[in-house]
């Protein structure tokens, strides 16, 4: 074994505060998007899959400057795969003024998890808003997925807290998930 | 190259719960975090390819017909992993308020002048040695609600993803002196003070050029570390 060298210091976070929009959601600006909440282009192969959503507070309140980005495995479950013109696994959205936000993607594929287990399909997620010092990780699985019983990060979250990651597919096809911050009903974050 | 993640170096950062910055109050999480091992999901990220940015994107002073008002300054630095190593290709967006502490955003309330010649916002890639440039001017400090008297003290936003999602963070870049860090919750959020230094720009008289603009050096240090330390060729 060769002695390490001492880490360097990592730079540390700050909140992404209020004002963001206009660079890196900057469409109501006129600014060209680098990204936005349009994940999968029409021609990407997959099952399309919109997800909806608000972000409250710890009164319930809808937070109307958060800033919401999605990482994911494409269809078949692999991450940055090239050659998958339109997709690139990685979305962005701003809250509405009411706390809303929405994604278009394709649903991905199931990917390998620790010790050769299988993850189930998921999303991984990041909240940044003004009250954030450091951004929130959390994760979307799907209601509709059989492998969500057997997904081994959900089996490190209390029962009871597990519904707080899972998307529920309604009626209209459309899955829904909410982002609570704190207090009732609060979202499982992760230390990543 | 494989990197891996260790999690001691995430003691720099800030406690989301932080109640001298009041709008923590009703965000932060109350529950406690749940330790996540890295899979292929946390390992991996997007990658930028060089359409992401388009020429003149990192020269904030050239978006306009005009040039704007305030102290013209060039910002650039290096991005590196934790064990020192440049990181390349890695996307950095920058927005900032304008010379008299005013942001173009909507929400902006503070009453002090918009610069038609200055919107704020930019973005660069790293080059192959980790470099990155901006050329902007120097924004001004502003004025918020969070306590009677409360002042931000001049910064620019900087937001990064490097490779991977555990790579991926949003910060602010302070300038060398400011009375106002004493006074900031959100500076001072930042547990450890070596750790809070590391946000403060240095200024560099070689980066600074005659007769045009002042120059800070702003390097980034981002998680990672090389997985096989011994079986790594020297790369630099
Ligand atoms: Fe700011």
């Amino acid at each position: 074994m060769t002695e390490r060298r001492a880490a360097l210091g990592l730079t540390p976070s700050q909140t992404v505060g209020p004002f963001y929009a206009y660079a890196l959601t900057p469409r109501a600006y006129g600014g060209s998007e680098l990204v936005n909440e349009r994940v999968a282009t029409d021609g990407v192969p997959g099952e399309r899959i919109t997800i909806r959503g608000h972000v409250l507070d710890g009164d319930g309140e809808p937070v109307p400057d958060a800033m919401i980005e999605i990482w994911q495995a494409d269809a078949d479950g692999r991450h940055n795969a090239g050659g998958n013109a339109g997709f690139t696994g990685f979305g962005r959205a701003e809250t509405s003024p009411e706390g809303f936000f929405h994604f278009e993607t394709v649903r991905p594929g199931s990917v390998q998890g620790p010790d050769g287990t299988k993850q189930a399909p998921h999303l991984a997620v990041s909240v940044f808003a003004r009250g954030l010092l450091l951004r929130l990780v959390t994760r979307i699985y799907f209601s509709d997925d059989s492998a969500n019983a057997a997904d081994p990060v959900l089996a490190l979250v209390p029962h009871e807290r597990r519904e707080t990651l899972i998307a529920q597919r309604g009626p209209d096809g459309v899955f829904h998930f909410d982002i609570r911050l704190q207090g009732e009903g609060e979202t499982v974050f992760f230390d990543v | 190259m494989s990197l891996i993640y260790p999690r001691d170096g995430l003691k720099a950062h800030p406690l989301n719960a932080s109640p001298a910055y009041a709008s923590t109050l009703k965000r932060a999480p109350s529950q406690p975090l749940i330790l996540l091992p890295h899979t292929l999901s946390e390992i991996s990220g997007p990658a930028f390819g060089h359409s992401a940015v388009q020429a003149g994107d990192s020269d904030l002073t050239l978006r306009h017909e005009g040039e704007p008002l305030g102290e013209r300054i060039i910002v650039t630095g290096r991005v590196l992993d934790e064990d020192g190593r440049p990181v390349p290709h890695t996307l950095i967006e920058i927005w900032q308020a304008n010379a008299a502490g005013r942001y173009v955003h909507l929400r902006d309330q503070h009453p002090a002048p918009l610069d038609p010649n200055f919107t704020g916002a930019g973005r660069a890639l790293t080059d192959a040695e980790g470099r990155y440039r901006f050329v902007t001017i120097k924004p001004g400090a502003y004025p918020w609600r969070n306590h009677h008297n409360a002042w931000r003290p001049a910064h620019i936003h900087f937001s990064l993803f490097g490779p991977s999602f555990l790579s991926r963070v949003i910060t602010q870049m302070y300038f060398p002196g400011d009375p106002l860090f004493a006074y900031d919750p959100i500076f001072q959020s930042i547990p450890d003070a070596k750790a809070r230094e590391r946000l403060i720009s240095r200024f560099d008289i070689d980066t600074t050029e005659p007769e045009w603009a002042l120059g800070y050096q702003f390097d980034i240090v981002l998680r990672g570390r090389n997985a096989t330390p011994l079986e790594e060729p020297h790369d630099d």
